[in-house]
């Protein structure tokens, strides 16, 4: 089994949701990222997700487009993120770490060379917002070579008749998208994705991770009772940019224990 | 699956155009694509869509517009004749609305009641309001806070006509980002909107579908060269930022191999500098904004700035069909300077009485090489795709004239 089976099949014995927080690489330099990285699994990180800059995050809403912004002014490069995740792995050999962002880098770095540099790298996986399953064969294959996970994102929007061609190929978990929007927004409603959380487990059979727009621990709670774990991205990342380090380590422990205590709270 | 066989049979049913093209979007907008693609497939083969797409462009729109001998520049230039296809005389000054009559009429028909839409110069942004106006749909227009500052004139009709015009201050703040904020709102508001994309590129359908409205310019010149002249041009010249106006001139023209096809790109400052446009020239495959194309970037595949002194060229990317035919060799590009530009403005003013956009007057600057270099047997044609009223701020400024 590779990290990130381990880690779902260890959530699943544990009867609990796990946690993944995401930070972007570089943000607000490389040195605070290293160091929240190497202390995120302490506040509770099951998974962690990595996000890499991009000049054009059409996807972000205005808190990660910032990051992304400062980041790159920075001067982050891929070989840069790369670097974070190998120097975490160093001292932590089970976390997983996915990396998020979008396909221009890693097309132009060459989809062979980045699979082989991220599992050098101790990397397990990776979401490419603008590249659906309907553009992703050369990096699957890619992926498969190097024993990597293409995580990728199903949506409201997800008919059934698309269904099938989203969780075909997909590896590690299926990440939902709650809500039709960008990065940040308001959230789904529960019993929407109550439902869609387990149509898309029936489909892919695979731990569903759902995010976008989660950002209260009381929130986070909620999801947790029925996904397999919940990202908070832009809460965590906006923290970071207003309070500093310690206050984003902070929210991240009060998230990962709503989170680990959500099915309990519900049972007593 | 079948490859098509001929220049003018692309893309193929995965959207693309050789390696180029195709979609690249976020999983909410891929269904969003696949309806458009099927309402775009069943609208095209609809008599009735067609006829009503037709009857506005001849009564709304203007058209045909003119084909039209430039006697003065041609004796200027010493060679070749020179024509221009006049679809700057289009309602609302520029080619622009042949394709936003067709995308909002097609909005009607998928029962979407949002019009949304990207603008860099303005000219898409105001020809998609005077549809939207028309029509009776609310209208946003996302646009670059720099290109707001220097489009003023555009800004101020989208609004009389209507429209909102939403300021974009991330990243570069022009059209590129402008385009970013579209897709946002389109990917939050999944039910009711319509995305009225400017130009040839984008995911699938657009980059065809687009082409397809602006093919009416080359079908035009087409017939009308043969009427006129009783021949085809030897070139066909069209300025390129994301590449529509050259794209709806060359497609009628793509089997017609005797016919060189010649885009323009800005070179801004130069294109062996790093101030310019010319993804083509100076650029390299990638993907942004829903397809692979050529692109301006860095070595780590971030986006570079482009910069032209025409807000309507000022953008890092091509649509993917311009960078099949390039590839394949069928179609030529080459670049105009802002400096060429803004001589071409002046030139072409006082010796034809046009006063073109900065965006063909790129096109001029070649067009004038073409002539010399065809001689006086020669035929060319170039479209003038824009007329240059809302560059007259910019012009003036750059001539450092105060008005």
């Amino acid at each position: 089994m590779n990290r990130l089976q381990t880690r779902f099949a260890a959530l699943a014995k544990e009867g609990r949701a796990g946690f993944i927080p995401y930070v972007m690489a570089g943000d607000p330099d490389l040195k605070t990222t290293a160091a929240l990285l190497e202390k995120l699994p302490g506040a509770g990180a099951d998974v962690i997700e990595l996000g890499f800059p991009f000049t054009d995050p059409m996807a972000d809403g205005p808190t990660i487009q910032s990051a992304a912004e400062r980041s790159l002014q920075n001067g982050t490069k891929l070989d840069d993120v790369l670097g974070l995740v190998r120097d975490f792995r160093k001292a932590d050999a089970d976390t997983p770490v996915i990396l998020m962002g979008y396909a221009n880098p890693p097309y132009i770095r060459g989809f062979e060379k980045f699979a082989a540099d991220m599992a050098a790298a101790g990397a397990d996986g990776v979401i490419l917002v603008d590249l659906p399953p309907e553009e992703d064969e050369e990096l699957r294959a890619a992926f498969d070579r190097h024993d990597l996970s293409l995580i990728r994102l199903a949506t409201p929007t997800t008919d059934d008749a698309r269904l099938p061609r989203v969780v075909e190929g997909t590896k590690g978990f299926v990440y939902y998208v709650s809500v039709a929007g960008v990065t940040g927004a308001g959230r789904g409603e529960r019993g929407a994705i109550e439902t869609a959380v387990s149509r898309l487990k029936e489909a892919s059979g695979l731990p569903v991770a759902v995010g976008f727009g989660v950002k209260t621990p009381e929130t986070a709670a909620e999801i947790a009772r029925s996904a397999d774990a919940v990202v908070v991205g832009s809460a965590i990342v906006e923290r970071l940019a207003k309070d500093g380090p310690e206050a984003a380590l902070d929210l991240t422990r009060r998230l990962s224990q709503a989170v680990a205590s959500a099915r309990e709270t519900e049972q007593s | 699956m079948t490859t098509p066989n001929t220049y003018s049979a692309w893309p193929d049913a995965r959207g693309r155009f050789g390696e180029y093209g195709g979609r690249f979007v976020a999983e909410t907008l891929m269904p969003l694509t696949l309806e458009l693609e099927r309402a775009y497939e069943a609208a095209k083969e609809d008599p009735a869509f067609r006829e009503e797409f037709d009857a506005l462009l001849r009564d709304f729109v203007g058209r045909p517009s003119p084909l039209y001998f430039a006697e003065r520049l041609t004796e200027k230039f010493g060679g070749a004749q020179l024509w221009f296809k006049r679809d700057e005389l289009n309602h609302t000054g520029a080619h622009k609305i042949n394709n936003c009559l067709g995308q909002v009429l097609l909005a009607r028909r998928m029962g979407k009641k949002r019009i949304i839409a990207e603008t860099g110069a303005g000219q898409h942004g105001v020809a998609t309001a005077t549809v939207a106006a028309r029509f009776g749909l609310p209208c946003i227009v996302y646009m670059g806070k720099t290109d707001i500052e220097r489009q003023k004139p555009n800004v101020f009709r989208m609004k009389l006509l209507g429209a909102e015009v939403r300021a974009v201050e991330s990243g570069t703040a022009t059209l590129k980002d402008a385009m970013n904020e579209a897709l946002r709102d389109w990917v939050t508001n999944v039910d009711d909107t319509f995305y009225v994309i400017g130009t040839v590129a984008g995911p699938h359908p657009y980059p065809a579908m687009v082409r397809d409205f602006q093919s009416v310019i080359g079908k035009e010149a087409r017939a009308q060269m043969q009427d006129r002249l009783g021949r085809l041009p030897d070139a066909c010249v069209a300025c390129i930022g994301g590449g529509s106006n050259a794209m709806g001139l060359f497609h009628p023209f793509l089997e017609d191999e005797d016919v060189r096809l010649i885009g323009v790109e800005a070179a801004g400052e130069g294109v062996d500098t790093n101030r310019h446009a010319a993804s083509l020239n100076g650029g390299k495959p990638g993907i942004l904004h829903g397809n692979r194309t050529y692109l301006l970037m860095d070595d780590d595949g971030q986006i570079a700035d482009a910069h032209s002194i025409s807000a309507g060229l000022d953008y890092p990317g091509i649509g993917p069909e311009h960078a099949f035919l390039k590839d394949a060799g069928r179609a030529e590009y080459v670049s105009a300077t802002d400096q060429e530009a803004l001589e071409m403005f002046q030139l072409c003013a006082r010796q034809e009485g046009i006063i073109p956009a900065l965006e063909p007057a790129h096109a001029l600057a070649r067009a004038r090489d073409l002539c010399k270099e065809l001689g006086p047997d020669g035929v060319v044609l170039m479209n003038m795709c824009g007329r240059g009223d809302k560059d007259v701020f910019s012009v003036a400024d750059a001539l450092g004239v105060e008005l």
